[in-house]
């Protein structure tokens, strides 16, 4: 089937597979866009040489609703509803980023009220994103009841959001400036409540998972990635923290309200799968501190800075970054002076992570190459755009 | 004419046969019945373990679903894949409905209900007629022509097979114990000594635990049907009735092999206590009767809570089912002339009660425990399971040798040999510990050149 | 408006005229430096003045100028914590250096670029596009393609519908 000999594979994720002629052994496996543990239409093409992978190639796309193009088009606040489709697993987080990016273009801030809430609602995003991850890599892996376990929690944010501003996942929470709403009077006590209790299901799953013989043989030591190659493939997020490097955007370049909050950075050793679910799994109880900071401090004030219904940003562009639950979610913004931005590229953190899946999956089984697509946690809404 | 059939019908009725073949036309008829309530009741557990409901609109708390699911199935089109090898694709889930059936054929549900009456290798019988459901799996993936069925397939032949020899040397360690391989005698043995074998061989017990789950294709050994990596393996072909079939087979599996554990380890159709008679015995044997009736009880308080008529009525109807069965029960206890039924009707429910609790132990830990990989699957297998129990073969042969030639108690004998099977599983999961300690090393401090 | 702090000092020392201009937007330094000598100044850039990580590669289109591609990559150093964006100017068919080699992330980040704009990048390992399929004919994130505009043709082959717009 190989014609030419040229190996495609360069230094970061494997080049065409079907340019390198094949071994005796060698077989191409096509996990195809519909498959159970793709998370979504991932096309992922194996080369195995007998059980084992020796080399991979990422086919995406399927997804690609073109937001770039259309963010020409639209103004500031009619594009804020598309990024929510993007991640669409953390819609909160990506309506932060872009209107935190906005407004640095615009050169305004937001009021300290609606920083807290933000902060808030993001820290609850983070949570629920990380446990629906949690939720489908137990599943992937032959962890039945996790599962279910997480989505009842996750109902329960989805709850609170959906009290707040209407909609469970495509939220569009946030507004250029601010807030549209402000925090419902019972906000206080559901967050607290969902926290105290929170607390105890954390435990539940760990029970469930992190001491069992049978999850530890299948995450550790699977989907290795050393810290010089998670910064060289530009991995951000809990996949770069679990390869050793302690780098997180909200210390890092604090944005939010995030320096008036005390939490801690859970770093991991070795960089594999079990480090990422311990990383994750520590992020979850750091964004249950957060909240619970959070809803203490939310000081009185307006909500929204004085913007104007017709925003015109001044003639330059920014790049602004977050830390969304997947990594770094980045926007670089060039305006031209009118009401509809010239060009906005948002830097997906799933896209560039599954970069690296290349890397991880190398001389691993089969069985291991859902359980790595798994720990990478993308979405591919992101990964597309 | 009526006179001659009268003649034929005197004829069948003494034919010894008569009843074996009655008895397996009931098996064949209602197995898939009772394997598909089985579906049920997993699916009703794994809804309490998931905080959920499970089925519950299909008749009343979904106790018409696998009706439902039996229409549905037996409607639904017959797909072939294009160049499948058409015979064989027919007839590879019948070779393991087939050899399910089979297998149930000498396991004594009670001392009166058997159907291969008392073969002299009963478990012998078991053990080979379900290693040729092998067959079935693996003609079922090659004639799939399908590449993802075809490595399930095989994936799950080896799996069957390395599990085998553990499971049979397990059940060596039972039949050593019993003296015999005939179901009754086994049974008998185990009322004679007065304790159930699970209490002299545990480790014995423990293995052929594992190694059954590994047999019937379960959770955690589940990788070759397990949906996230290759679909559905050797069934992903097969749709419709075909995949009922097979999917009754391994109900059907579960089943013998329960029933094997349950005869051999669990005492069979005796009550626990089997030994104790007088007051004690009586209370004890009340047990069955009450609990039933406990059930009825609460069926009929649940009844006017229903929403619907029709589901008030099926509730009242599992009531007055089940205190009909407590009456039957409970009338050998109470009855004098009732006493026959005693042996019967009591061993039937407390084997399938035992029964059912080893269903309900695999249920369990299917939806408790994740997926093993398959080479983790296959060391689990032959480098622990085979060692200990071919280790624990040894050591209840040397026991009982201590015990008939040495006079030593048998519990004795029975406890030193134990110890030093645990001393020497302790040494292989050691090592294996170290080895998985090792491989990890390597894997993290090894960037592997790509 | 411009910029001239130590790190775009250190750059004119050592690289002269191909550092064309250095600005500072929004509190964030730009560098405009030039086509020819990318791959030299990124890996300058990564290794003295350690911005090691590529956390974005981009383009923007101005079709008015003369050459009317912007690549801009924006860099992060973990070690100054701190960022910096370099901008290329490219015209129509010219190609640009990859810097693929120096920071590997930028493989999928080039073809990307590649897909939207029509952008080629020399040195690449296997420059094909990437979210379209593999036979589009138009680069759609260009301003005279129109965000109604389809690949006809592609469509009708590999759908089987006529393009809906």
């Amino acid at each position: 089937m190989a014609e030419t000999t040229q190996n495609g594979a360069g230094p970061a994720g494997g080049g065409s597979v079907q340019q390198t002629l094949l071994g005796a052994d060698e077989l191409i496996l096509n996990m195809g866009p519909q498959h159970p543990s793709t998370h979504g239409v991932l096309r992922v093409k194996l080369k195995l040489d007998g059980e084992r992978v020796a080399g991979s190639e990422c086919v995406i796309g399927y997804l690609h609703r073109g937001v770039e193009k259309i963010a020409e088009h639209r103004t500031y606040q009619q594009f804020a509803p598309y990024v929510d489709r993007m991640d669409y697993v953390a819609a909160v987080s990506n309506g932060l980023g872009y209107c935190e990016t906005v407004e640095k273009l615009m050169g305004v801030e937001a009021p300290p009220r609606a920083k807290v809430i933000r902060t808030l609602l993001t820290e609850l995003q983070r949570i629920a994103s990380h446990l629906l991850w949690l939720a489908t890599h137990a599943l992937d892996i032959g962890a039945l009841t996790p599962l279910f376990y997480c989505f009842r929690e996750r109902e329960e944010i989805l709850k609170i959001l959906e009290k707040y501003c209407g909609a469970r996942l495509t939220t569009h929470a946030f507004r250029i400036g601010g807030l549209q709403y402000d925090a419902y009077d019972t906000l206080e006590k559901d967050v607290e409540r969902f926290c105290a209790d929170f607390l105890k299901r954390i435990e539940e799953y760990e029970d469930l998972l992190t001491g069992n013989r049978i999850w530890l043989g299948r995450t550790r030591g699977v989907g290795v990635l050393s810290a010089e190659d998670a910064i060289a493939m530009g991995v951000t997020g809990p996949v770069l923290r679990a390869s050793g490097v302690q780098w997180d955007i909200r210390k890092a370049m604090p944005y939010a309200a995030y320096d008036q909050f005390e939490f801690d950075i859970p770093v991991g050793k070795n960089g594999d799968t079990f480090d990422r679910y311990v990383v994750r799994m520590e992020e979850m109880r750091q964004s249950v501190r957060i909240c619970r900071q959070a809803i203490e401090k939310i000081p009185a004030g307006p909500i929204l800075a004085k913007v104007g219904k017709v925003l015109k940003p001044p003639v330059g562009e920014v790049y602004h970054a977050i830390e969304a639950p997947k990594g770094e979610l980045g926007y670089y913004i060039v305006s031209d002076g009118t009401v509809q931005p010239y060009r906005v590229r948002i830097r997906p953190p799933s896209f560039i992570n599954l970069q690296a899946f290349d890397k991880m999956a190398r001389g691993h089984l089969v069985a291991d190459v859902v359980a790595i697509i798994g720990t990478l946690d993308i979405v591919l809404g992101e990964v597309d755009r | 004419m009526m006179n001659h059939l009268y003649e034929l019908l005197k004829i069948v009725l003494a034919s010894p046969y008569t009843l074996p073949v009655i008895y397996g036309i009931v098996i064949v008829a209602v197995l898939p019945l009772v394997a598909g309530y089985v579906v049920l009741v997993e699916r009703k557990v794994m809804a309490d373990m998931q905080a959920r409901l499970g089925p519950m609109r299909v008749g009343p708390h979904g106790l018409l679903q696998p009706i439902a699911d039996a229409v549905k199935l037996l409607l639904k089109e017959d797909i072939i894949p294009e160049k499948a090898d058409v015979w064989i694709f027919w007839l590879a889930p019948i070779v393991s409905m087939t050899a399910g059936m089979l297998a149930l054929a000498p396991v004594g549900i009670g001392p009166a209900f058997q159907i291969a009456k008392d073969i002299d290798v009963g478990i012998l019988f078991i053990a080979g007629i379900s290693s040729l459901g092998i067959f079935g799996i693996v003609l079922g993936g090659w004639a799939s022509n399908s590449h993802y069925s075809l490595m399930g397939a095989l994936r799950s032949a080896a799996q069957l097979v390395s599990y085998e020899t553990a499971a049979g040397m397990a059940l060596v360690s039972g039949l050593l114990l019993g003296g015999s391989l005939q179901i009754r005698t086994l049974v008998e043995e185990q009322a004679k000594q007065g304790v159930w074998f699970v209490a002299l061989a545990p480790i014995a017990f423990f293995i052929y635990l594992v190694a059954s789950i590994a047999e019937t294709n379960r959770a955690p050994f589940d990788l070759p049907e397990a949906e996230s990596e290759l679909v559905a393996g050797y069934m992903t072909e097969y749709s419709g009735f075909r995949w009922s079939l097979y999917f009754l087979a391994e109900y059907a599996n579960m089943m013998v092999v329960g029933s094997v554990a349950t005869t051999i380890f669990l005492g069979g159709w005796l009550r626990p206590f089997s030994s104790v008679g007088g007051a004690a015995g009586r209370a004890i044997d009340t047990v069955p009767g009450a609990l039933l009736l406990g059930v009825a009880a609460y069926c009929l308080y649940r009844a006017p809570k229903q929403p619907v008529t029709v589901q008030k009525l099926v509730m009242v109807a599992v009531a007055g089912l089940c205190a009909a069965v407590a009456a039957a029960l409970l009338a050998p206890v109470f009855v004098a002339q009732a006493l026959w039924m005693k042996p019967a009707i009591h061993g039937a429910f407390w084997f399938l009660l035992k029964v059912g609790g080893y269903i309900y132990l695999f249920m369990w830990l299917r939806f408790t425990l994740p997926r093993y990989r398959f080479d983790q699957l296959m060391r689990l297998g032959w480098y622990f399971l085979i060692p200990v129990s071919i280790v624990n073969v040894m050591g209840i042969g040397i026991a009982l040798v201590l015990h008939w030639e040495r006079g030593m108690h048998l519990a004795l004998a029975l406890g030193l040999t134990t110890l030093m099977t645990l001393v020497v599983a302790g040494f292989l999961v050691r090592a294996e510990l170290k080895r998985e300690e090792q491989l990890r090393q390597a894997a993290t401090g090894d960037a592997y050149a790509g | 408006m411009p910029l001239d702090n130590a790190l775009v000092q250190r750059y004119r020392a050592r690289f002269g005229e191909a550092v064309r201009e250095a600005a500072e937007d929004r509190k964030q330094a730009i560098l405009l430096i030039d086509r020819e000598r990318l791959e030299e100044i990124a890996r300058y850039t990564r290794d003295e003045e350690k911005f090691n990580l590529l956390s974005d590669l981009t383009a923007v289109d101005w079709p008015k100028r003369e050459k009317r591609f912007d690549i801009v990559l924006n860099l992060y150093s973990f070690a100054h914590n701190s960022r910096l964006r370099l901008k290329v100017h490219a015209g129509e068919g010219e190609s640009v250096a990859s810097v693929s080699a120096i920071w590997p992330t930028a493989n999928w980040m080039e073809r990307e670029v590649y897909d939207m704009f029509g952008i080629t990048f020399a040195g690449h390992p296997d420059l094909k596009r990437i979210l379209l399929p593999d036979e589009w004919q138009g680069f759609p994130l260009r301003k005279d393609y129109d965000i109604l505009q389809q690949d006809q043709a592609w469509v009708k082959e590999n759908l089987g519908i006529e393009s809906g717009q």
